[in-house]
């Protein structure tokens, strides 16, 4: 009889799978997770800092692309999903939600933008761009179709993401990073962390180089992040929209350029 | 000698032209003695008993006094609110709704000349900016918003959009009127009612919109003016009977409030500070440049979130610049703010006359070099020359704090990555300038940029159409435009 090798369930901070810099774990599904630090969120946001100005500077097009082909390979190992969750229609509701969004990518500047009539020689007008670095604290249930809920749409815009998984079912979002390792999306983007969310959540809430913050999977304790968010007025997002193009725009600012009409 | 004169002498600007005084008269504008709050569509005496003078920044003559909202006013305030809103206001029809908002927007065109004379007396701005600038846009904002009230759902397809209830609204001292008008307008067009805070220094043109209220007729309640300080407006922010709260001021109070809603659920856009940069290329049109950098630091005595206070100039320009920028200063007139000549009127209040000069202080002692035109300052009254600061550091307080004066700090660079580096590199991110001759440049400066709105080849142009807001530390939320609406809204 063949033993099976068992994965080490480790973070994705950077593109690259580390262990928690404090060398802890915690017992979640059958597995020792890697318990996230104080270190380890701040060395996943300056990962999401520097990954930002490509991602968000990538044509729309391609972006989409980039989201549809994570759906692809998800769908690869839909089977390794379904054993994980216990739950078909989770999965393809996953698969589905890339999907979605992957179309949304090169549509959003239309949906959210305009051209101003301002009453003058000027031509006018206002597009959405990233707003920068969002914070993610996943929701607990559904862990694996509830975690790409609130990721797609916040990457879809051009945003890079720290996200804190659910701490009861950690494996989906571990095993989904290795997806985003393989489907063209470029370290740091994504970067997801395992642990303790009333450790992890008030450090990513006060960190001054976040700019945005989806408090979804944070239930209870939103009064206190948010009035830590407020440090650096931070957007934040407390019960998203849904899947939505309007749970995207949560991501999102808007920009008016203004140019005089002449000869 | 004061500290002008000496500046005066060796000063490389020829004297400013004299102009014989042009002054607008006061006389369309009836001021009372005093007055109390508007709440549910009367004047009421304030329960806390409280008055306190508004003060004339040019002459420093008190102009009337003004009740100071308590806490129980604030309370009653809501309430009329809460009332105007579940009895009658949200049940009205939307293009009822618009005519009202119609009318308003008349009536300011009607008795445009009187609100432009008390904004000039009460705030200190000069009148040529009141009449020309305030006032066609305060109007222009409710007449553009009007037309929106009965086409909700044609601005959020799909959305159902619903107002909120009561919107709790705070606004600064810089342009009173305009950033009344940028909050009533969107609120009741999507069928909210308000309650508004004017600034402590600048209650007098919200005042007399109560007569426009009363003039067009709009139901009790609606509108509620509550006249105080900071207090009224952290017991307005904390009610829980509002649905809604709207902040434009500075980042510090922005983050109180933020702090303060924290949990509620109330929705929230706040419009705060800013230290824009304005990008001057080799390729740029000078002249009209230097009047964009003029414009974008001097209007309304730099007292304006999204001035342009940090000039970046390419360095191959630089000596070119500066003269040119030194030059066109010195033609600035600084005085009466009723004067029609005049382009620098009063610095809107001593405590924010202290707080500029403290930072220019600062910027002397960090080693800039200042520069200040020949100009006599009137005797009574709170001013401030314009000021230029050259040799600036980025670590200077000048290049990262905002000043909200008429004082600009010029730093330099090679590059347009240079440029944008610098200009990006503040908390704040509400607007910046880019003037050059290429359209690309502007294009890819217009992208990398981080601030909400972009002025390029002109600078501090405002619209009710266009949206207005900021990236970062400056805020979010978007006032004007479609975006403008968004705010006032949920959605089912």
């Amino acid at each position: 009889m063949r033993l099976p090798v068992k994965k080490t369930y480790k973070l994705y901070v950077g593109g690259a799978f580390p262990r928690s810099e404090s060398g802890r774990s915690y017992e979640a599904e059958g597995a020792n997770v890697a318990r996230a630090s104080r270190k380890d969120i701040r060395d996943a946001v300056r990962a999401a800092r520097e990954a930002f100005p490509k991602w968000a500077s990538m044509t729309a097009y391609n972006r989409g692309q980039v989201l549809y082909r994570v759906a692809e390979i998800m769908e690869g190992r839909r089977a390794q999903f379904v054993e994980l969750t216990g739950d078909e229609a989770e999965v393809d509701a996953a698969i589905d939600s890339w999907v979605w969004y992957a179309g949304w990518a090169d549509k959003l500047t239309q949906v959210l933008g305009s051209s101003n009539p301002v009453a003058g020689p000027y031509f006018n007008f206002t597009f959405p761009e990233p707003t920068g670095v969002v914070g993610v604290v996943a929701p607990e249930e559904p862990a694996l179709a509830g975690l790409v809920a609130h990721l797609a749409p916040v990457i879809v815009g051009g945003n890079a993401v720290v996200i804190v998984a659910s701490q009861k079912r950690p494996l989906a979002a571990v095993t989904l990073s290795e997806v985003l390792a393989t489907s063209d999306v470029p370290g740091g983007v994504v970067n997801v962390l395992t642990g303790k969310k009333d450790e992890l959540a008030p450090v990513l809430a006060a960190h001054m180089d976040v700019n945005a913050l989806d408090l979804s999977g944070a239930e209870g304790e939103w009064e206190e992040l948010e009035r830590l968010a407020a440090d650096n007025v931070k957007r934040v997002v407390a019960n998203g929209d849904g899947q939505s193009p309007w749970h995207v725009a949560a991501f999102l600012e808007l920009k008016t350029v203004w140019h005089p009409i002449g000869v | 000698m004061t500290e002008i004169e000496k500046r005066q002498d060796r000063s490389p600007v020829p004297s400013a032209f004299d102009y014989a005084p042009a002054p607008e008269s006061r006389d369309v504008v009836a001021l009372e003695d005093r007055y109390g709050l508007f709440i549910g569509g009367e004047w009421v005496e304030p329960k806390s008993g409280d008055y306190q003078p508004t003060i004339s920044p040019a002459t420093e003559e008190s102009l009337a006094e003004v009740a100071y909202g308590g806490p129980e006013d604030v309370g009653l305030a809501v309430e009329s609110a809460r009332e105007a809103f579940e009895n009658g206001w949200s049940d009205i029809a939307p293009s009822e709704r618009a005519k009202y908002l119609y009318r308003i927007a008349r009536i300011l065109q009607e008795r445009s000349r009187e609100f432009a004379v008390l904004e000039s007396l009460d705030g200190g701005k000069p009148i040529r900016e009141s009449r020309d600038v305030d006032l066609p846009l305060s109007a222009a904002h409710f007449f553009y918003y009007a037309g929106w009230a009965d086409k909700l759902e044609y601005a959020f397809p799909n959305r159902k959009p619903k107002p909120l209830g009561v919107a709790g609204q705070i606004i600064p001292w810089n342009f009173p009127l305009l950033m009344l008008s940028w909050k009533i307008a969107p609120a009741l067009a999507a069928g909210n009612t308000v309650v508004l805070k004017p600034a402590e220094s600048t209650p007098l043109t919200a005042l007399l919109f109560c007569d426009v209220v009363r003039q067009a007729e709009l139901p009790p309640g609606v509108v509620n003016i509550v006249t105080g300080d900071g207090r009224a407006g952290a017991e307005l922010v904390k009610d829980s009977r509002v649905d809604k709260v709207a902040f434009t001021g500075s980042t510090e109070v922005g983050k109180e409030i933020q702090r303060a809603v924290a949990g509620t659920g109330k929705k929230l856009t706040l419009e705060l500070g800013g230290k824009a940069a304005n990008i001057i290329f080799d390729d740029a049109p000078l002249d009209q440049a230097v009047e964009g950098i003029i414009n974008g630091i001097y209007f309304n005595q730099g007292h304006v979130c999204c001035a342009g206070s940090r000039l970046l100039v390419q360095e191959s320009i630089y000596e070119q610049v500066i003269a040119k920028l030194k030059r066109r200063m010195g033609t600035l007139r600084v005085g009466d703010p009723l004067d029609k000549n005049t382009d620098i009127g009063a610095i809107n209040s001593k405590q924010q006359l202290e707080k500029i000069k403290e930072l220019v202080a600062a910027g002397e002692e960090e080693g800039a070099e200042i520069f200040q035109p020949p100009c006599r300052l009137p005797e009574k009254g709170w001013w401030f020359a314009p000021t230029v600061f050259t040799n600036v550091a980025q670590s200077y307080r000048i290049a990262q704090e905002e000043i909200f004066g008429p004082v600009l700090s010029v730093l330099t660079f090679r590059t347009p990555d240079e440029a944008v580096e610098k200009a990006n590199n503040t908390p704040y991110g509400l607007s910046a300038g880019v003037w050059t001759e290429k359209g690309s440049r502007i294009l890819s400066m217009s992208q990398r940029l981080r601030a909400g709105v972009i002025w390029a080849n002109t600078y501090n142009r405002f619209d009710p159409a266009s949206p207005f807001g900021g990236y970062k530390e400056s805020g979010f939320g978007r006032e004007g435009g479609r975006h403008g609406l968004e705010p006032y809204l949920r959605f089912e």
